[in-house]
């Protein structure tokens, strides 16, 4: 029995008997939503994930002039090196993919109500940074694809009026992506964010094991004895750890079998390629831009456009304020409504974004 | 996990019988075995990918011959570092007209030799390790052993260095 002793020490001098406890008193709700639990973990293991690979690929990543060259070398003489980035590449995609499923998740279950609104909005700020974090690491191997994709994004602040150039030359560190640009979109990449998203999903991971998990409006109007539930630890766990092992065998394949190509090196003086279109996350406000551009054109179309985007985040972001409670009041059904016309718009303008 | 075992043999509110004994043990060895192979099959390419310029550089170091273009120029009583696959070796021309050619890692602690010409000895600073500048001998201090020699091959348009096998 030397391990329960061992055990029973650890839990005693690390003074765990809090966090036990609160493990031991939680539990999942099961019904037939309880699928949609698992995106949250989905999107932490994903996440951590980056946290490996990413420092795996610091040991040749080199910023600067000489980051194409240092990619190419982890992409063609790197023993593993391709397989390390393309899990890199492919673990973003997922982890963005699954943050997104998260929210909708946590959307349609009214999840954001009292006394979860804290968890909604460092959510939100988590999925801002996620896409910030998928926004610098795609510059950093300076190919075609990802000076153009930079080139473009940036264009987003330069509209903003008066000070949108300066924001944009001072994240560029220039007034064209540069090696400059590279250099602080690393730091940014690398530093800057993870020390910012760390906090923040500590925050978050913690109001999800103090408030537990909500449970869809169709089964909080179900009688207390007819809901079920199950103990968070070990079977939310287990169950937990079960997700993980197949999206871990889920990238790991696509990784090998699709590895992530490497583009020609970014050439100031190239045309832009035929068809470059962002990656699929901003593939919306890409579609929005072009669509509306089309009907008001030029500088005044891109400001009603990113205006449009802009209030609608914000609007997004605010959902807890204007549905606060449990009851199914007029409001609350309409802030559902303006919830599914938000998903169908993003999924609509998504799919146009990649067929116009 | 033996201890588990027992805990559930010794357990009186979990009777189990010799199958639960061994159904435990065979699933117990199941998992045992998946999470090996997991962790083989993510640490091999992990330590490959860190071992790569480890890789690289043992290649490099395999070289057996070294041509020093312009070498055959060097002056009389003087001596030149060259890099003998991946590190530094020294060739001596001395005053009465050999060539000698060794391994410039002293054989103590890794420390890099000098050639000094006045005293047509090879000294090591880290520890005051001297040598004989013709064979190569640890003559005194803590070297435990002679520096490597290579063979040298002078012609009129450079040297050739090469591993004695
Ligand atoms: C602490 C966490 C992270 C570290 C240390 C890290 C580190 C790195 C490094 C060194 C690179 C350059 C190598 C290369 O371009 O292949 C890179 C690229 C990249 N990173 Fe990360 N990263 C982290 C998290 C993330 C996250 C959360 C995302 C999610 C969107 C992400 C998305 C990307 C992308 C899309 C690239 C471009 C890869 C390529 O095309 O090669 N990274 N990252
Ligand atoms: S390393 Fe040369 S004498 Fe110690």
């Amino acid at each position: 029995m030397k391990l329960e002793t061992l055990k029973a020490d650890l839990v005693e001098r690390l003074g765990l008997e809090e966090a036990i406890k609160l493990a031991g008193k939680k539990t999942v709700p099961v019904h037939k939503h309880t699928f949609w639990y698992f995106w949250g973990g989905i999107s932490l293991f994903s996440f951590l994930i980056q946290v490996v690979t990413g420092i795996l690929l610091m040991v040749y990543y080199r910023p600067g002039p000489e980051a194409y060259e240092s990619v190419r070398q982890i992409t063609y003489q790197i023993q593993f090196g391709w397989l390390i980035r393309s899990v890199h590449n492919w673990s973003a995609n997922f982890f963005l993919f699954s943050v997104f499923v998260h929210m909708f998740s946590v959307f349609l279950m009214k999840a954001y109500r009292r006394p979860r609104e804290v968890g909604w909005y460092s959510g939100i700020a988590l999925l801002l940074l996620g896409l910030t974090f998928g926004f610098s690491g795609y510059l950093l191997p300076m190919d075609e694809l990802s000076f153009f994709a930079t080139k473009v994004g940036m264009e987003i602040p330069n509209a903003i009026p008066i000070i949108g150039p300066p924001i944009a030359n001072l994240l560029r560190g220039g007034l064209e992506v540069n090696e400059f640009t590279v250099q602080r979109f690393f730091a940014l990449h690398v530093v800057i964010l993870p020390l910012l998203y760390m906090p923040l999903l500590g925050l978050h991971l913690w109001m999800v094991q103090k408030h537990g998990n909500a449970a869809p409006p169709s089964e909080e109007a179900k009688e207390p004895s007819q809901r079920k539930t199950m103990p968070f630890f070990p079977n939310f766990v287990a169950q937990d750890l079960g997700v993980w092992l197949i999206v871990l065998n889920l990238i790991s394949l696509l990784a090998a079998l699709f590895p992530w190509q490497l583009g020609p090196q970014a050439d100031p003086l190239a045309a832009a390629p035929e068809g470059i279109h962002p990656e699929w996350y901003f593939m919306s406000q890409f579609a929005m831009l072009k669509l509306i551009g089309r009907v008001i054109p030029g500088l005044a179309g891109e400001a009603a456009a990113m205006t449009l985007f802009t209030l609608g985040l914000v609007l997004w972001a605010m959902i807890p304020v204007f549905d606060k409670d449990k009851t199914n009041t007029k409001r609350s059904r309409q802030v559902l409504y303006f919830g599914i016309f938000v998903i169908l718009v993003l999924l609509s303008t998504t799919f146009m974004g990649f067929v116009i | 996990m033996k201890d588990e075992q027992e805990m559930v043999l010794t357990d009186p509110s979990s009777p189990s019988s010799p199958e639960d004994v061994s159904r435990r043990k065979f699933l117990q060895t199941g998992v045992f075995g998946a999470c090996a192979i997991y962790i083989g099959a993510i640490g091999y390419p992990v330590f490959r990918y860190l071992n790569s310029p480890v890789e690289a550089s043992q290649l490099a170091s395999a070289v057996k011959e070294v041509t020093l273009d312009k070498a055959n120029e060097l002056a009389v009583g003087t001596a030149f570092m060259f890099k003998f696959g991946t590190s530094p070796a020294l060739l001596i021309h001395h005053a009465d007209g050999s060539w000698v050619a060794m391994s410039a890692v002293c054989t103590h602690m890794g420390c890099t030799v000098k050639f000094d010409e006045g005293a047509k000895k090879i000294t090591c600073a880290c520890h005051g390790g001297v040598f004989d500048a013709a064979t190569g001998e640890n003559i005194s201090g803590p070297p435990p052993r002679p520096l490597e020699r290579y063979d040298v091959k002078v012609n009129d348009a450079s040297v050739v260095v090469t591993k004695i096998s």
